[in-house]
């Protein structure tokens, strides 16, 4: 018989056969402790990569500010640079340079491997040394110092100044020597940047307001001409009208454009003359200084105004100098307004869109063909929209919308050009599909009891949707929204095509009616970065820049992102409890 | 019982109702219903007494609650059903062609297995029902919240926070919160799949006591796998063995002297 011993064919009272256990080994990869490992390893690496990038882009955004100090270096052949170090590298001496230089030098060079260390200065005077930045070979260095009266200026044009102040020039008197702690400089200095701020003002404002008038006046008479046809009543008096008005806005812009003109006089006749450290001289006017301070000279207190008043003029300000300086605020403006329009596109649109293929479609071959194609848009390249949205949104869209609102306008294009709201429409598009897709899983997660409950309370489809279904399904399609909104906030390459320029004129909003201004263009965050880094006068210039506005952008999108994280949580948090 | 299911055979169903006296409110006749190919449902026939409760029982996967979702038509929602055979509410056929299923559903409460409480306020959980029909008036809203939670014996418990989540009411809370959403609308009949088996004995209880209560004002038709609980709730009984009606009577005769064997066996605990 087999070892198996039958227990009820034994006698009640035998023994029972106990059967000896096997020992049951668990080992290392059935455990899995090493795959644990691994993955937690993926994502510690995944975490750093991360973080360290972070790091850098803070560290470099917040460090751009701080006002650097100047050095003077005399070089052996007594050539002097003044200007901040910017960095310092190694370099391979060219053979014919190595042959010039003394023994021991050349020695020390050899030594080396044939590499010398040699550090970048800024030494901005642009306009006298048609450079911005110099390098300066560590071995040619005899000294360097760092004297407490040289001067940073940063300007209006030309980049930064690094001179000494000689004298000063108000009203064609001289006044000399100066410093700018000095009360009278002080005061100077801030009555012509008044002077400068209020002609911006005149001329923006208020020379704008006429000019925006006139401008309808012109296009009433268009209008008239359109409508009613040449020399017809309508026409003759909109002619009259415009140049009753005109002679009338003539008189009113006559007068800004004088007190603009008397404010420009005073400017130009108080100078400032600098030296920089060559020698050379350099006068300029005093309200082309936007801000000014002894480098080296400086205490904790005045190092942290600089610092702050330079981070204002970055957030509230509009750029100068090719966007390499003064602040961002119009980028900043245009893409917060572009996400919010894309958001209050997109959010109808792809919720709408899913609710259809997910609730009432018959789910068939049709249903799931479209929601492949669907999923499948997602991996459109952004620029192929990008060029849709020009082709489609701009030109034919865009471009009827002139011909039937805006004749008397034409061919200057309204909306037949790339504007805020193309560009809206063209990231709505490209995020759509996340949308769906979001919407269909927070849709079909609704549990089918609470359908069921509310269509046995009589209600109908529609009802259960939009009181039970909809709002269960709302955390999950906020989701949707807030990662199309992550990514449309970032995408650059499709705005080249549809709106975003280097540098806008105008905000989108501002006092003129209608207000919101959809068909205009727009400046971009994104494209802030690329324009600075890679497309100014010297990317040298403009590299701190991109860090700033690069934090600047992750800044915003976190920003608008934790927002709606909040409302999703909110929403959430209504929910819970539902299940069990 | 390891009979082979493809040679059983199969008897008349087995008649022994107990009239109500108020006629019958429901009449399901040879009904046949197919998931697919699968038929679940085979020539059903039964006519439902107004003011009773009616309990459907058998073993698991007879068809139970697929009867009970054919009468307020929540089949509807699966994809490849077919039915044939004839559903009669008062006299108006359910499935007639361009028969109202919203209209029809409206005449209708209904109670599930699990509770299912919508995340709103208990308020707005009680007079869903008006709500879907566009009441607004707030003294009709609050009479119909006082009268439904007082007739699932829930009021004494709710009455000073019906403006508080319902998900924070305990399971059995949560399901008479359910029966009392179900009577909001003032239905002719009220079906209930297991309303008791998400709860314990004391919630089940209670349950219980409400449906003995509600008889005489709704006729009421409960599935349920509690044998105790059918024979002390309802006032006939229906059992239902592999998608057929095998006998359906009087709940004393069916629990005390069934006359199918089939019966006998289950409610004897035999099988199932
Ligand atoms: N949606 C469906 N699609 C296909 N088959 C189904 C569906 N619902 C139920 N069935 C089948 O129909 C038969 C009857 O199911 P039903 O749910 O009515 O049983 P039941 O009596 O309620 O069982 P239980 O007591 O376990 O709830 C079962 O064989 C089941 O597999
Ligand atoms: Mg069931």
């Amino acid at each position: 018989m087999s070892a198996y011993v039958n227990k009820s064919a034994a006698a009640p009272d035998a023994e029972i056969p106990i059967s000896m256990p096997t020992v049951r080994m668990t080992d290392l990869r059935a455990r899995g402790e090493p795959f644990t490992w691994a993955l937690g390893g993926a994502l510690a690496l995944g975490c750093l990569m991360i973080i360290s990038f972070l790091l850098m882009v803070f560290w470099n955004g917040v460090t751009t500010f701080v006002p650097k100090d100047v050095a003077v270096v005399t070089s052996a052949d007594g050539t002097v640079t003044a200007g901040e170090p910017s960095r310092t590298e190694l370099y391979k001496v060219q053979p014919e340079i190595l042959q010039t230089l003394k023994p021991e030098v050349q020695q020390a060079i050899k030594d080396n491997d044939g590499f010398a260390s040699r550090t970048l200065y800024r030494t901005g005077n642009y306009d006298i040394y048609n450079e911005d930045f110099r390098w300066v070979s560590d071995y040619e260095v005899a000294k360097t110092e760092m004297p407490a009266d040289i001067l940073f200026a940063e300007r209006v044009e030309w980049g930064p100044l690094i001179a000494r102040l000689k004298s000063m020039n108000i009203d064609g008197q001289q006044i000399e020597p100066v410093d700018i702690g000095n009360a009278a400089f002080r005061e100077a200095h801030t009555a012509a940047r008044d002077r400068r701020a209020r002609i911006a003002q005149i001329e923006k404002d208020d020379i704008g307001r006429i000019n925006h008038k006139l401008e309808e006046l012109r296009l009433d008479v268009r209008r008239a001409e359109l409508k009613s046809g040449r020399d017809s009543p309508a026409h003759v008096a909109a002619q009259r009208e415009l140049e009753e008005r005109s002679k009338a806005l003539e008189v009113e812009y006559k007068v800004l454009a004088d007190e603009a003109a008397r404010l420009r006089d005073i400017n130009s006749r108080n100078t400032a003359t600098f030296v920089e450290i060559g020698g050379r001289e350099k006068q300029m006017a005093m309200d082309a200084i936007v801000r000014i301070y002894a480098a080296n000279n400086l205490d904790l207190v005045d190092n942290i105004g600089i610092y702050i008043s330079r981070w204002w003029e970055f957030v509230s300000d509009e750029p100068r100098e090719a966007n390499t300086e003064g602040g961002i605020l119009p980028a900043i403006f245009g893409t917060a307004a572009m996400t919010l329009l894309m958001v209050i596109a997109v959010a109808p649109f792809g919720v709408i869109t899913a609710l259809y293929l997910r609730e009432y479609a018959k789910q068939g071959r049709l249903v799931a063909f479209v929601r492949i194609s669907v999923n499948n848009l997602a991996g459109v390249p952004s620029i192929v929209y990008g060029v849709f949205g020009l082709g489609f949104f701009a030109y034919v869209l865009g471009g009827s919308i002139d011909q039937l609102f805006y004749p008397e306008r034409l061919p200057n294009p309204t909306f037949g050009t790339g504007g805020l709201l193309w560009a809206s429409l063209t990231l709505a598009l490209l995020t759509v599909p996340v949308v769906i897709v979001a919407t269909e899983e927070a849709l079909a997660a609704v549990p089918r009891s609470m359908r069921e409950g509310s269509l046995a309370c009589g209600a109908s489809k529609w009802q259960t949707i939009k009181y039970i279904v909809l709002p269960r399904a709302l955390p999950g399609i906020m989701t949707g929204i807030i990662l199309a909104m992550a990514r449309g906030a970032g995408e650059v390459a499709p705005l080249m095509l549809v709106g975003v320029v280097k540098l806008a004129p105008e905000l989108p909003i501002d006092g003129f009616f209608p207000f919101v201004h959809l068909e205009r263009s727009f400046m971009h965050l994104g494209f802030h970065i690329f324009d600075v880094g890679f497309q100014s006068r010297n990317s040298e210039a403009g590299k701190p820049m991109v860090f700033v506005t690069t934090m600047l952008l992750i800044g915003l999108i976190f920003i608008m992102n934790i927002t709606a994280i909040m409302v999703r949580n909110k929403l959430k948090r209504k929910f819970k409890g539902s299940q069990f | 019982m390891n009979m082979d299911v493809q040679t059983l055979t199969f008897d008349d169903t087995i008649y022994h109702v107990k009239k109500g006296g108020q006629g019958t409110v429901l009449e399901i006749n040879t009904l046949n219903l197919w998931y697919g190919a699968a038929q679940a449902l085979h020539g059903v026939t039964m006519p439902i007494e107004k003011g009773l409760v009616t309990a459907l029982i058998g073993p698991s996967g007879c068809g139970k609650s697929t009867l009970l979702r054919c009468i307020n038509r929540m089949n509807d929602l699966v994809d490849g059903l077919k039915i044939t055979g004839e559903m009669k509410l008062q006299g108006e056929n359910i499935y007639a062609r361009g028969a109202d299923v919203i209209a029809l559903r409206k005449r209708m409460g209904m109670v599930f297995q699990k509770p299912n409480p919508f995340p709103m306020s208990i308020f707005e959980n009680v007079i869903y029902p008006l709500r879907v029909d566009g009441v607004t008036d707030k003294t009709i809203l609050e009479e119909t919240v006082e009268r439904a939670l007082k007739g699932s014996a829930l009021w004494n418990e709710v009455k000073d926070r019906l403006q508080d989540s319902a998900l924070g009411l305990s399971g059995g809370q949560q399901q008479r919160l359910c029966i009392a959403r179900a009577i909001a609308g003032d239905p002719e009949v009220l079906l209930m799949d297991e309303p008791c088996s998400a709860l314990d004995p004391i919630a089940t209880a209670k349950i219980e006591d409400l449906i003995n209560e509600l008889t005489g004002h709704y006729t009421i038709v409960i599935v349920t796998h509690n044998m105790q609980q059918a024979a002390r709730v309802s006032d006939n009984t229906a059992f239902m063995y592999l998608g057929r009606l095998i006998e359906y009577g009087d709940t004393e005769t069916i629990f005390q002297t069934p006359k199918s064997p089939r019966t006998q066996d289950y409610v004897t605990g035999r099988f199932g």
